[in-house]
Formats: C-alpha cells, sequence, structure tokens
C-alpha cells in the first residue's frame, strides 16, 4: 500500500467543503427512520412490562385481536425458539438467543419495559387501544438492580442457565455474574514493594444512555413469496440484515434493507429491537408495518451502557515512576450477559508503559435493560477510576499531573497489560501539546479549578466496500456500505477525489441499500473513515489504473508510459510522445471506446487500525452553596493520525467530550425501589445544552497511521473517554472536594463540600 | 520461532496458566490447528472470539497475516464498535 | 370522534386539514400535510426537534394542539430557504459543519430563525440560552453556536 498522506502534497484532504448530504439536513428534506414510508402502511406498537422481574404465566391477546381496525397481534409464539448461539458479530461478542429474548420476552421478563408482545393496527389511537386489551398474567419475581447486590450470596437470580464462566473449578450454581476475566503483566505485589506513595480507592459510575436525539423507527413488509423490505434508521443496515434473518430464520437473500438517515447512534442503533417483530407483524396483518419508539421507550428498552465499581490502586516511587497499578472492575450487563468489561479492563492503564498491572473484571447481570454498545465502551468507566487516581497519586507526590504522565508515557514499544507492544502511537505529543497549550497555565479565580485525564480506544478496521465509478461526464460517484452519521460521505468523496485529482464538488457519495453494494460492517468503532476510506482510496486507485489504460490506448503508446497528474493523463517522459494532458472527462467521453464503463468496487478486511489518544483540561468553577458545577472553559486535545475533513473530526471530539461532560455531571438511570427507572425523558435525564457549555476547544495533533494511505486514526470513541476524570480532577482542584461517584451532580458536590468541613469543625 | 503471549485469563484457562511460550507456525492457520493440538479448545477459542496481535499491529481477522520466525503474537479479545 | 376542518397557513400559503381533537401540531404536520422537515424527539416538549414558529413565536409543535393551529401563521424548517437558495442560516450551518446526524438540524435552524428576527445580534451567552430547549447529542455545540453568530452577522451586513 502507498502511503499517499504527506501533507504538502495534498489538494482535498485536509480542507472543510460542505458535505454532500448537507443541503437536505438543513432544509428538512432528509428521510430519517420514522420519515420513511410504504404504501398501506400500518402501525406496530409493543407492550411492556411493568415488572423488572416475573414470569409470563399467560397471555391472552383475544380481546386485543378482536377490536376492529387490529391487523395482527404477536408474542413470542410467533417468533422463532432459536438455540443459545454465541457469535462475535462486530461489536462485541452476541448470542442470538439472548437477542431474541431482549426483542420479545419468552418465559420471563428482566426488565422493566422488556417487551412481551406487539399489535398491528391501521393507527395509533386503535393499535393504544388494543395494547391495553392484552392480558398478561405474571408471577412477579423479587428484583436486583445494583451491581453489588447482584452479586451478593443469595441475590434473584436471573437466568437458571447463567454459570460463570473463567473460574474454575466450573461452578454448578447459577449465578448473576457472567463472566470474571483477568489480564496481567509483571508482578504487581513486588511493584507495590518499590512504591513509596499509594494511592487506593472505590470509584463507582451510573449506566447512562446513548440519548441519541431521534428514537428507533423503521418500516417493514414481507411478501406472500417471503421478501422483505426493511427500511431503518441504524448504524448499519447489514448488521439489521444479518439479525433480522437470523432472528426470524430468513434467508439473508430474501431480506433487502434501505438506511434511512441516522439520527444519532454512539453504539446504541448497533443491534435491532423493532425490526424483527416489524416484519413478524407484517407476516401476521399481510400490511407493510411501521414502528417508531418514543422517548420513553428508548429509555426504559433500548442502551444503555454499563455503570459499574471500579476498585483502583496505583503506586509510584518518590520521583514518580509507577511501579504497579491495580484494579478491580464489577460491570452491570443489564439484563443479559455482555458488558463491556473486556475493553474496560484492557484501556484502564492502556497510556502507560508499567512493568506491573494486574486487572480482574466480572460481567454482571441484573434486572436493567441489556446494555449496547457506547462509543470506546468500557474504557470510560475504567478511566475516570484510573485518570482520578493518577491525578490523586501526582498530589501526593507534589508532582504536575502532565509530568507524571510523560514521565510514565506509553510510547513505541511499550507493552500494555492485555500483552501487545504499542506502535507507533502519539501520546507523547498528545500529552505535550496539552502542556504548550496556554490554557493550561492560564490563571484560575476563587472556587476554580483545573483538571487533565487522559484517555485510550484501540480503534477497529474491518468489513468495508467502497466503490469508485466514473460517470459519462467526468464526474464521479462514490458508494459505500457505511451509513453517514456524522459527515461521512463527505470525508469519503473527498478521498476519492484527491485520488482521482478531479475537484471536490465533482464527486457525489451515496449509500446504496444492502442488495446493491457488498458487505460492510456497522458505522461505529471509529471505523468507517480508516475501513470504509481504505476501500474508497483503493477502488478509487484502481479507477486511476485503468483511465491510464485508456489514454495509452487513444494515444496509442505503452500503459507505463501514462502517468496521473492532477486528474490529467500525461506522458510520462519526452520519450513517450508529444501528446497535449488528456483531463478526465475526455477519457470518461471515449469510455465505449476504450472498454466500456469505468469503475471499481473494492471490498475489503482492514485490520491494524492506529489506536488513538486524547488528553482534556477542563476549568470549573464550584458553587460551594449549592454545589452546582459550571464547565468555564474546556480543552481536547487528540492524535488523529490524519484529519480527511478537519471540521467533522473537531466535531467527533466536541461531542464526544460534550457527552462526557453529561455523563460526570448528569446523566444516571434512577431506580425506585420497585425496579422501575424514575427518570425516564429527557426532563429528569439531563443531557447537556448549550446553556450549561462553553466553546469546547478541539486541538488536533497529527503522528499519521502507517497502516491507512492518508494516515487515518479512528477519532469518534477517544473523546469520550477522559472528561468525567477531567471534570473530577477539576473539582477536586477547585474546592479540595473527595469526589469518588458519578455523577457528581449538585447534591453529591454539596455532600462533599459538607465532608470536608466536618474534620475541621471537630478540630 | 514466533512467540505466543497470553494475558488474559480466558485463553489462560485453556493453556493452565502458561502465558507464552514459541510454536512452530508460519501461517495463522497453521497456528490455531498448533493452538488446538497443544491445548485443546484453544485453537477454536481464538478462531471464534480472539483477535491477535502480531508485532503490535492488531488483526481482528488474521488469515491473511504475515508471521515471522521472530514475531510475538499476543492473543486478545475481539475489539467491538462504539 | 369526528375529525375536525381546520384552516391555517404554512409556510406562506394557506392550508386545509382534518385533525382529530387530541392531535398535535406535529403529528398533523407530519402525518397528515407530509411535512416531516419537523422531527419528533421526545413528545414532550423537552429536546426542541419539533421546533416552529407560530405567529412569530418559537414554539414546540408537539405541544400544541393541530387544531389550535387554526388561523395562525406557521413556520416550518421546510419554509426557511426561498425557493432553491438557502436562508444565510442554512448555509452558515453548513459552513461550520454545525451539523453531524442532522436530526436536531431542523429545529436548531427555525429556533435561530426565530432568534435572529427578534435581535439581530446577540451575544455569545443569549445564543445559548435561546438555544437551551434545543438538545443536540453529536455536536457539543460549538459548532452550532458558530453558525449562528456567523449567520447573525451575515444578515446584519445583508
Amino acid at each position: 500500500m502507498t502511503f499517499i498522506g504527506n501533507k504538502s502534497d495534498l489538494r482535498v484532504v485536509g480542507t472543510r467543503p460542505v458535505r454532500p448530504d448537507g443541503v437536505d439536513k438543513v432544509t428538512g428534506r432528509a428521510v430519517y427512520g420514522a420519515d420513511a414510508t410504504m404504501p398501506g402502511q400500518i402501525i406496530g406498537k409493543v407492550l411492556r412490562s411493568p415488572h423488572p422481574h416475573a414470569r409470563i404465566i399467560s397471555i391472552d391477546t383475544s380481546k386485543a385481536e378482536k377490536l376492529p381496525g387490529v391487523k395482527g397481534v404477536i408474542t413470542s409464539a410467533d417468533i422463532p425458539n432459536i438455540p443459545s448461539e454465541e457469535a462475535f458479530v462486530g461489536e462485541g461478542p452476541m448470542n442470538f438467543r439472548d437477542l431474541s429474548l431482549n426483542c420479545m420476552a419468552r418465559d420471563k421478563v428482566l426488565y422493566e419495559g422488556h417487551v412481551v408482545a406487539a399489535v398491528a393496527a391501521i393507527n395509533d389511537a386503535v393499535a393504544d387501544a388494543a395494547l391495553k386489551l392484552i392480558d398478561v398474567k405474571y408471577e412477579v419475581l423479587p428484583h436486583v438492580i445494583d451491581v453489588e447486590e447482584a452479586m451478593a450470596p443469595g441475590a434473584p437470580i436471573l437466568h437458571d442457565t447463567l454459570f460463570t464462566a473463567g473460574v474454575t473449578p466450573k461452578p454448578t450454581t447459577p449465578s448473576n455474574v457472567a463472566k470474571q476475566v483477568r489480564f496481567t503483566i509483571g508482578d504487581v505485589e513486588a511493584g507495590f514493594k518499590q512504591a513509596d506513595v499509594i494511592v487506593e480507592q472505590t470509584y463507582t459510575t451510573a449506566p447512562v444512555h446513548q440519548a441519541y436525539i431521534e428514537p428507533h423507527a423503521c418500516v417493514a413488509a414481507i411478501a406472500a413469496d417471503g421478501q422483505v423490505l426493511i427500511t431503518a434508521s441504524s448504524q448499519g443496515h447489514f448488521m439489521i440484515r444479518a439479525y433480522t434473518a437470523k432472528l426470524l430464520g430468513i434467508d439473508i437473500a430474501n431480506i433487502r434493507v434501505t438506511n434511512a438517515e441516522i439520527g444519532g447512534g454512539f453504539g446504541g442503533k448497533t443491534v435491532v429491537y423493532l425490526e424483527p417483530l416489524a416484519v413478524a407483524l407484517s407476516k401476521k396483518s399481510g400490511r407493510p408495518v411501521k414502528m417508531t419508539m418514543t422517548r420513553e421507550d428508548v429509555f426504559r428498552g433500548t442502551g444503555p451502557t454499563s455503570g459499574g465499581t471500579i476498585w483502583v490502586k496505583v503506586g509510584a516511587t518518590k520521583d514518580g515512576k509507577i511501579t504497579a497499578a491495580q484494579t478491580v472492575i464489577k460491570l452491570q450487563a443489564g439484563a443479559f450477559p455482555g458488558s463491556p468489561i473486556n475493553p474496560a479492563l484492557m484501556c484502564a492503564f492502556a497510556m502507560y508503559d508499567l512493568a506491573n498491572v494486574d486487572t480482574l473484571g466480572y460481567d454482571v447481570v441484573s434486572n436493567r435493560p441489556k446494555v449496547a454498545a457506547y462509543r470506546a465502551p468500557g474504557a470510560p468507566i475504567s478511566s475516570f477510576a484510573a485518570e482520578s487516581a493518577i491525578d490523586d497519586l501526582a498530589r501526593k507526590l507534589g508532582m504536575d499531573p502532565i509530568e507524571l504522565r510523560l514521565k510514565n508515557a506509553a510510547k513505541q514499544g511499550s507493552k500494555t497489560v492485555y500483552g501487545v507492544t504499542h506502535g507507533v502511537i502519539g501520546y507523547e505529543e498528545v500529552l505535550n501539546a496539552a502542556k504548550a497549550h496556554p490554557h493550561w497555565t492560564a490563571p484560575l479565580g476563587k472556587n476554580q479549578g483545573r483538571g487533565l485525564a487522559t484517555g485510550f480506544w484501540f480503534n477497529i478496521g474491518g468489513e468495508s466496500t467502497g466503490g469508485v465509478f466514473i460517470n459519462e461526464d467526468g464526474t464521479a460517484s462514490v458508494v459505500t456500505g457505511s451509513p453517514d452519521i456524522g459527515g461521512s460521505r463527505a470525508s469519503m468523496a473527498m478521498m476519492a477525489a484527491e485520488v482521482l485529482g478531479i475537484p471536490y464538488e465533482k464527486v457525489r457519495a451515496v449509500i446504496p441499500d444492502t442488495a446493491s453494494i457488498g458487505f460492510t460492517h456497522v458505522t461505529g468503532g471509529s471505523r468507517v473513515t480508516y475501513a470504509t476510506g481504505m476501500a474508497v482510496t483503493q477502488a478509487a486507485q484502481a479507477v486511476v489504473e485503468d483511465l491510464k489504460k485508456r489514454a495509452a490506448m487513444i494515444w496509442d503508446i505503452s500503459p507505463e508510459a501514462v502517468e496521473w497528474k492532477d486528474g490529467e493523463a500525461v506522458p510520462a517522459g519526452a520519450n513517450a510522445g508529444g501528446f497535449d494532458p488528456l483531463p478526465l472527462a475526455a477519457i470518461a467521453l471515449k469510455a465505449a471506446k476504450t472498454g466500456g464503463p469505468i469503475g471499481s468496487e473494492i471490498s475489503v478486511n482492514a485490520q491494524g487500525a492506529g489506536p488513538g489518544f486524547g488528553a482534556h483540561i477542563c476549568d470549573v468553577e464550584v458553587d460551594p452553596e449549592t454545589g452546582h458545577t459550571t464547565i468555564l472553559r474546556y480543552t481536547a486535545v487528540q492524535d488523529v493520525g490524519r484529519a480527511i475533513h478537519p471540521a467533522y473530526v473537531e466535531g467527533q471530539i466536541q461531542g464526544g467530550a460534550v457527552q462526557g461532560i453529561g455523563w460526570a455531571l448528569n446523566e444516571e438511570y434512577i431506580y425506585n425501589k420497585k425496579g422501575h427507572m424514575d427518570n425516564a425523558g429527557f426532563l429528569d435525564y439531563r443531557i447537556p445544552v448549550a446553556s450549561d457549555l462553553p466553546m469546547i476547544e478541539a486541538v488536533l495533533v497529527e503522528v499519521p497511521n502507517t497502516r491507512h494511505p492518508f494516515g487515518v486514526r479512528g477519532v469518534g470513541e477517544v473523546p469520550i473517554v477522559p472528561p468525567m476524570a477531567a471534570v473530577r480532577n477539576a473539582i477536586r482542584g477547585a474546592l479540595d472536594l473527595e469526589l469518588f461517584h458519578l455523577p457528581m451532580s449538585p447534591p453529591r458536590v454539596r455532600a462533599a463540600v459538607d465532608a470536608a468541613k466536618a474534620p475541621k469543625a471537630a478540630e | 520461532m514466533p512467540t505466543v503471549v497470553i494475558s488474559g485469563s480466558s485463553c489462560r484457562d485453556f493453556t493452565h496458566g502458561e502465558s507464552e511460550f514459541e510454536v512452530a507456525a508460519t501461517t495463522f492457520r497453521q497456528l490455531v490447528r498448533e493452538l488446538e493440538q497443544r491445548f485443546p479448545g484453544l485453537g477454536e477459542h481464538v478462531e471464534e472470539y480472539m483477535a491477535v496481535a502480531i508485532d503490535g499491529v492488531i488483526y481482528q481477522d488474521a488469515y491473511h497475516a504475515p508471521l515471522k520466525p521472530n514475531s510475538e503474537i499476543v492473543l486478545i479479545p475481539k475489539i467491538g464498535a462504539g | 370522534m369526528s375529525k375536525i376542518h381546520v384552516e391555517t397557513t404554512i409556510n406562506g400559503e394557506p392550508m386545509e386539514f382534518l385533525a382529530n381533537p387530541g392531535e398535535s401540531l406535529l403529528d398533523a404536520l407530519r402525518n397528515t400535510l407530509n411535512l416531516t422537515g419537523t422531527k419528533e424527539g421526545c413528545g414532550s416538549g423537552d429536546c426542541g426537534a419539533c421546533t416552529v414558529i407560530i405567529d412569530g413565536r418559537m414554539t414546540c409543535s408537539c405541544l400544541v394542539l393541530a387544531v389550535e393551529a387554526g388561523g395562525h401563521e406557521i413556520t416550518t424548517i421546510e419554509g426557511i430557504a426561498q425557493g432553491d437558495t438557502l436562508h444565510p442560516i442554512q448555509q452558515k450551518f453548513l459552513e461550520n459543519a454545525a451539523l453531524q446526524c442532522g436530526f436536531c438540524t431542523p429545529g436548531f435552524i427555525v429556533a435561530t430563525k426565530a432568534l435572529l428576527d427578534k435581535n439581530p445580534n446577540p451575544t455569545e451567552t443569549e445564543i445559548r440560552f435561546w438555544l437551551a430547549g434545543n438538545l443536540c447529542r453529536c455536536t457539543g455545540y460549538d459548532k452550532i453556536v458558530r453558525a449562528v453568530q456567523d449567520a447573525a452577522a451575515e444578515m446584519r451586513g445583508g
């Protein structure tokens, strides 16, 4: 692979053009999930369990079925009872039986909001009335919400078939602990013996929702011949196709999925909730079925990411060399196994070059919605604790937090706890950029504090398809299988334009349906610009090779005697002949004579996505009376490899940072004693609003990833890793408060203020 | 000969704690077969659930990955997406 | 229950439609009039994705009954551009990359229009508080606020 990312040679990459789908999105023309329709469609709605844990004794749908206007009612009896089957399907290990049971409960409901039945009716009102006529008899069971309580002896057991994996001897009694995992290098006991200073603390984080503004929506139809059409908003229409096929036992060739525009996902739209139900309802009713979640549905039935308990211990010598780091993490998986415990353990200390690290983790089920991926799954949780501990260590040592990190920084050749030796990485560059930024040394006022924290994420590559087709007039069409969630059409068109040597405006990027392009894995894992970008770049390079051949044919010279320069074929040298340059449009015009249409579609399984690092600096002012924290200034530095469209890269960093600020200060699932979520709406589940925030300065450090033709590293996930500790360390700096639990909401901060005062009063 | 490194408990359960050993494999498929032979179940586990890092580069799917005589092959869980 | 006949003006054009008594203006716009640019993010007035302007006032259309629209002038996202000429607010949102997924964008643009019609030269704080009822989960608001500042400057200059 040729590296073409030398900055001085680039004309299109690194500029900030308007995105191809922009006008549709500022004028209301863009079609999102809930905007899509099919002729003759009816409405599908679900009935959710009011209990967090109960056995389903019976479901009587007869009254609902008789209601005029009702076209079909389904329960688990209408969904194939598929066996347990583990597979790694991209966003993590997945058990398809669990996925099926999460879409529609079978024998037991496992969380408040678990779907037990669904209806299809001619309109909303009839569907709502029908839901009320479904009679479900439950045997209510004791429930458990908290992770520690779920692990305790005697806790209500969610699954009789769940035995803790990863312990020897194999357990003989079922447990809510699905898995125990451990990563170790060196000898932490020996490491702690060398330490002069040790910090040790337990932290907790709350489950938070991805909180995309667009609720899940789809419309689906199955015809008499078994062919299925689905239009849905998701992070991957190939994912919708695969999971719907698996859950309903349909051949993949019989399902065609069109991706609607997607109104945010952040990992939460990498699984199915509605689509299999919509197809099953369509089968029952003989009509296309449209399903749309309410916001309350989204909170109660989808996402969130895990909350957890994280114990951390870090030791260092007097001069700041970290000798050992250890963590024990317990993560809530929700109703089915699958918390991001592995990456949580792997990322906690990946920023550091450490000889002795021990990380132990537990994946724990409880009566909450099954967690879904959320930006850098797991890393923000463990990093909150680890980066808080590193900050406390710096205080104890009397060292500058950046100096302490630089002293222990991971670099090329550093070994991680999961065994991998880092390649070319930009962590030191990121730390130095943070240190050099004026923000780091700006003066602070009363009740104000500054915090710094850093973060790591692997980034992934994976399967992608990209095509570049030259149109008759010399313009180009770019097709990919990656839903555009944040401007990726622009970066795809830019990479193609760069390679073809034509203006960005002459390239249009579109995302066709699953039958019209090769398989492409979900838009997630910070993989699209890397992996799909690689496919598009390779397709454009193949087109250029073909264009050179076509020019050679027109000039009647050897293809080796043709070069491609700035969108034109030129003779390679004086010996090649004295031809005038042949622009792409002139070659396109003669395509029929030189061999037919010009284009290339390339499928890749991209490996070696370069990891990313970020360092965030946060200034806060804390009101000691109310406990309210105001974010005064925020700077996020990140190694992005190479920014294709810097404005959208900055946008990823700014957006990720603000999601982290919400996670730090406001957001949490609040459960009452009955196991019901008390804040299933945007009024009480408070995500950051414009007036909560200052400008977020994104600083792009570019240490190119040599595995990508333009040097791209994924950028979407790293920025959500540092904010929680950055905010926490800033609050600590402002009022010297001991804060260990998220969110750091006003009551918590106020309590910490009181606790800080208490010992003084006693003196 | 390439060296296999295991840091996570999910693979160590198959190797009874052994965390670093040499293999004769020159391709990923040979590696999987050799692992399966030496530690029954490990080859299949690696095939289904593990990624490998070869000399620091992570491969989620490694059939094409080159193994050099002195390569360091680290077995790690596959990384998901957010 | 029978539907009610509603006569109103939407984006400068007279409009008639039938609405159920309990139907929201949002549902009538989206489902009856096929104006799907106005989005539903919550249905409870917390997210601002359904923002429209009614007689010059910024309003969540999910909190207004369709029948209440009778006799009023309503502006939706579809009425912001003049033909194929984008409004400066739309242009500046594009140039500043002030949208990622774009779902909240119609609400933000309509809300910004209502702001700049009233206050052509808002401070950053005024912009942030005016837009506090519009949720965006993608951008962190930075580029949105800059787009509004740019649009205001352009509109004052023009």
